[in-house]
């Protein structure tokens, strides 16, 4: 036993990534170990660099919305929404009221989609095989709804400057409808396999803990924000489309560790659901698309509409020159942000819990690296 | 496809014995054709069909395709997404990692040609096949899950007419 | 309410000191080229949580020779957003604590969100919508 104390070791440097089964991409985390302990990490993004912002410079407005589909491609419709609330807001365009509540209903049907993936792969990480077939078995629920309207499963291209591009039908608003009361069964289900199961317990309470003075001063927003206890929503903060108009609660947790993460998607996802409840028996008649042209040239000028995604906030900072293209667009992506904190978060973790941790920041490399 | 079946297409029963009689190539062209074991990897939006594609409803497992996270293990690579400047290597070396027989499957437009990207973009590779070599492509954006079933299926057609002395 | 304040480059760490009270949460750093003009113009989104007020704030600095202070000290969000400004439009962040590039392999050469960024093997799409 005295050996063993005195036994000298080194520490030494795991890279994790860019393939890994648990970084959700190709994100790469040079960790600095001592052991099993986590001593340092350092992050290594940009493997899916595309050039976004590069790109969009050299395209017209309505050409870049199928781009916003691969920013953060379990939530197409956020970035789709985010991109024309934001040239609707410079060029003074009001989409009619119908497309309004179309767009409310997406794009909370994609929060709840993209909610069920990170649910599954998280509890996959953890080891739960079950979680993640019951939950891609209710997210190919849900992207037969997209496809029905949209055409596609994952990259809808689906929202137009002034409107979404094609009117929901009769089948898809009587399926939704019943989706969505089939669902709130289907979380309970879920919470029953996870939230008071023991393992679970044991890998995520009071693990990866993130106080709130910390999560604000790095820029952290959506769920990773409210699990810290600060109850900030732009759905309710920054209201756009109709949600001003619609009753849903904002879950916050309290002590920001993984379980307080967890706990704030699983009641998001409910609210959620009672959100796209309310969108559809509101939704009125009328025209889906005001006209605008395909070649659009807002004033010069600037603009930015922050989107709450299932992510945090995402954000398209437009600098128009009254062409038909954009002089520059900044896009700010949650992933980003809430991932530049992760080498404070798993300092002092054994290489374990860096799994569970990363797995509740719900990372999209898409949007990390644009 | 039902697999008994499929073994008797290569088997032959000599009449009155219990002796099977098969060429090394058909047998082991069968048994690499059905358990193609792919690299757990993923670029981009493809990986997440290919996710859907081994989850519940489309359930790869019954093509005896199951994930690995070691490209040590692993005889199939599907491509899932953009290949950029930074990760063109990395894709290499993990290719390299793999033992032969290995095969390439390029998912979706990015990892053929680029695609979205292949204009005006300066860090995306213009398709996969710059860096390593690919057996099939399976276009689309993403391609739907079936299509990748449907890619796979070509690809165990192919592997089922190789040679272990010619190849 | 949105409230936009231009500045000098001298001004910026003194301003971030007086305002990081209130505004508390850094939105987004970001710069936009100007070459007719010479310039980099710097662009600090800021965000009160408490009152949700908005504070923009813009710098412009020389192109040849873009440097500006960090203001990684005050909102530590800034330290990512910093090292991709640097990386893909080549400001350099004085008193940085890691600046390296971020998103670009680190053997990079040029700076590509700068307009005059060209690299061979990059294809023009053609106009199709005029």
């Amino acid at each position: 036993m005295n050996d063993l104390k005195n036994l000298k070791t080194e520490e030494y440097f795991l890279s994790m990534g860019p393939q890994h089964p648990s970084t959700h991409g190709v994100l790469r985390l040079i960790l600095k170990l001592d052991g099993e302990i986590v001593t340092g990490a350092t992050p290594d993004i940009g493997y899916l660099h595309r050039g976004l912002e590069k790109i969009a410079e050299n395209r017209a407005y309505i050409q870049i919305i199928p781009f916003t589909d691969r920013l953060d491609y379990l939530s197409s419709m956020s970035g789709n929404l985010a991109f024309v609330l934001t040239v609707e807001k410079l060029a003074g365009i009001a989409p009619p009221p119908r497309a309004e509540y179309i767009r409310v209903i997406m794009a909370e049907l994609n929060r709840l989609a993209s909610h069920l993936i990170w649910l599954g792969t998280f509890s996959l990480d953890l080891g739960a095989v079950t979680p993640f077939l019951y939950c891609f078995r209710e997210r190919e629920k849900i992207l037969d709804l997209f496809e029905m309207i949209t055409g596609s499963r994952l990259t809808y291209n689906y929202m137009r400057i002034g409107g979404v591009a094609a009117d929901l039908s009769a089948q898809f608003i009587k399926d939704a409808a019943a989706f969505i009361q089939d669902f709130k069964f289907r979380v309970a289900e879920y919470e029953a396999l996870l939230t008071q199961n023991p393992i679970f317990l044991a890998r995520t309470k009071n693990v990866g803990i993130i106080k709130a003075d910390k999560a604000i001063a790095y820029g952290l927003t959506g769920p990773m924000l409210r699990a810290s206890g600060i109850s900030r929503d732009n759905r309710r903060d920054f209201p756009y489309a109709i949600y001003d108009k619609l009753s849903f609660d904002i879950p916050a947790g309290t002590v920001g560790d993984c379980w307080d993460r967890y706990a704030v998607r699983v009641r998001e996802m409910r609210e959620s659901a009672k959100i796209v409840e309310q969108a559809l028996s509101g939704l009125p008649e009328g025209n889906f698309k005001t006209k605008v042209p395909l070649s659009l040239k807002p004033p010069a000028g600037e603009s930015y509409a922050p989107v709450e995604s299932p992510r945090g906030e995402i954000g398209f900072y437009l600098v128009s020159n009254g062409t038909a293209k954009p002089y520059r667009l900044k896009i700010r992506t949650p992933s980003f942000c809430n991932l530049s904190i992760i080498s404070h978060v798993i300092k002092g973790w054994k290489v374990a819990d860096v799994v569970a941790i990363l797995g509740t920041f719900d990372v999209v490399l898409g949007e990390i690296d644009r | 496809m039902d697999l008994a079946q499929d073994v008797f297409r290569y088997v032959e029963k000599m009449p009155g014995g219990n002796l099977i009689l098969t060429t090394t190539d058909s047998l082991f062209n069968w048994a690499k054709a059905n358990s193609l074991w792919y690299l757990l990897f993923g670029l981009k939006c493809c990986a997440i069909e290919m996710m859907a594609a081994g989850a519940s409803r489309y359930d790869l497992d019954r093509l005896g395709l199951m994930f690995r996270a070691s490209p040590r293990q692993t005889d199939l690579m599907i491509v899932a997404g953009t290949v950029t400047a930074k990760m063109a290597p990395r894709i290499r070396t993990l290719w390299e990692q793999m033992a032969e027989p290995r095969y390439v499957i390029a998912m979706g437009s990015c990892a053929i040609t680029g695609g979205a990207f292949f204009y005006d973009s300066y860090a995306a590779i213009k398709g996969v096949d710059e860096v390593i070599p690919v057996d099939v492509y399976i276009p689309g954006c993403p391609p739907r899950p079936e299509a990748l079933i449907e890619g796979i299926l070509k690809l165990q057609e192919k592997i089922k007419k190789e040679s272990l002395t010619k190849r | 309410m949105t409230e936009e304040k231009k500045i000098s480059r001298e001004e910026l760490l003194a301003t971030g000191e007086n305002i990081k009270a209130q505004y508390n949460f850094l939105v987004f750093i970001t710069a936009v080229d100007y070459p007719e003009r010479n310039v980099i113009g710097m662009v600090y989104h800021l965000r009160s949580l408490g009152n949700r007020d908005t504070l923009i704030i813009k710098i412009d600095l020389p192109r040849e020779k873009p440097e500006i202070a960090s203001v990684a000290g005050i909102w530590p969000a800034a330290e990512w957003h910093e090292r991709e400004v640097f990386d893909l439009f080549g400001v350099n962040f004085l008193g940085h604590p890691d600046l390296r590039r971020i998103l670009l392999p680190p053997d990079w050469e040029g700076s590509p969100l700068r307009k005059d960024y060209t690299k061979p093997g990059v294809i023009k799409r053609p106009e199709t919508i005029k």
